[in-house]
């Protein structure tokens, strides 16, 4: 299976990303993050302690939303060619919501002899609340062969 | 003790192995199905001649440090600190096999008055990795928030 390829001369800004789905978050994929992680925090597994802690019931962790995003982005990009990512939490991701992570170009540049694209990028919910908000840089291959 | 001397405070140093069952398995909790992460004879065939990690592999961290949680290290109180932000700086590659070693310390740490009143402490970590040849190759920061009280969306 040969993937296609993003060149930097196809990329245009304000160009939109594919998006990757997440539909239906399960309990159990919470538990699978935490397991995968080593974030046993209760509060992303526990329904009474979360309830306790003043909660509606569990809800999950942030960088599971930030591992779905970062799903998205190399989907896009190509492997190992992103080179920043940053992002903030905003609203929470609770079991039944459906994610739906988004992307889109706000600039591209040359230097250095590189090419990089920017793009901002969101994880929301079916509600398109985000949940997750943030940026990224990715170096892209040329069609020159650089 | 005021909250910007935390600033500069050193995590203890720890090790992290990167591992082929390790990476199926966070894939998988991200629902990545990228063959990349999962077929040892493609990743072998592609242009890293090996299995990578995910950009956020770096979170199972939490397996191998010591010294407690950051806001254990920090002293903020767990019932009120959220995850506020996290950032990476993706320098050289990560390949299956590779040993970091990853040294960590409190970059910033500072006070804001909250939207609704109250408090709100910042910190943030900085996790700064090195391969086995002694290169470079990741930094994430996170910052924790303590907020005043339970937290409502």
């Amino acid at each position: 299976m040969e993937k296609k390829v993003l060149y930097f001369e196809d990329v245009r800004e304000g160009d939109e990303a594919p998006p990757v789905v997440m539909a239906d978050i399960t309990r159990t994929q919470i538990v699978k993050y935490a397991g995968a992680s080593g974030d046993f925090n209760p509060i992303h597994h526990d329904e009474l302690y979360a309830i306790r802690a003043g909660n509606d019931r569990v809800f999950a962790m942030g960088m599971m939303t930030v591992g779905f995003l970062s799903h998205m982005i190399t989907d896009w990009v190509g492997d190992g060619n992103l080179r920043k990512y940053r992002v903030r939490f905003a609203t929470r991701v609770w079991p039944g919501d459906t994610v739906t992570c988004k992307g889109k170009v706000t600039k591209k540049y040359t230097a250095d002899g590189k090419n990089y694209i920017e793009a901002d990028v969101f994880a929301e919910n079916q509600r398109g609340e985000k949940a997750v908000i943030g940026a990224m840089v990715a170096e892209l291959l040329s069609k020159k062969g650089k | 003790m005021p909250i910007q001397d935390l600033i500069g405070k050193e995590l203890p140093p720890f090790e992290m192995p990167i591992e082929r069952g390790k990476i199926k398995e966070f894939a998988e909790a991200i629902g990545d199905d990228n063959l990349l992460y999962h077929d040892p004879a493609y990743a072998q065939r592609s242009p890293f001649g090996g299995i990578l990690p995910p950009p956020t592999f770096t979170a199972t961290k939490a397996f191998w440090r010591t010294g407690g949680t950051n806001a254990e290290i920090a002293g903020l109180d767990n019932r009120f600190v959220l995850h506020g932000e996290e950032e990476y700086e993706y320098i050289a590659p990560i390949l299956t096999g590779d040993v970091l070693t990853c040294k960590a310390r409190i970059s910033d740490a500072y006070e804001k008055a909250g939207k609704r009143g109250g408090k709100m402490i910042f910190v943030i970590f900085e996790f700064s990795f090195q391969n086995q040849r002694g290169e470079k190759v990741l930094v994430s920061r996170s910052t924790a928030i303590q907020t005043g009280g339970v937290v409502k969306d």
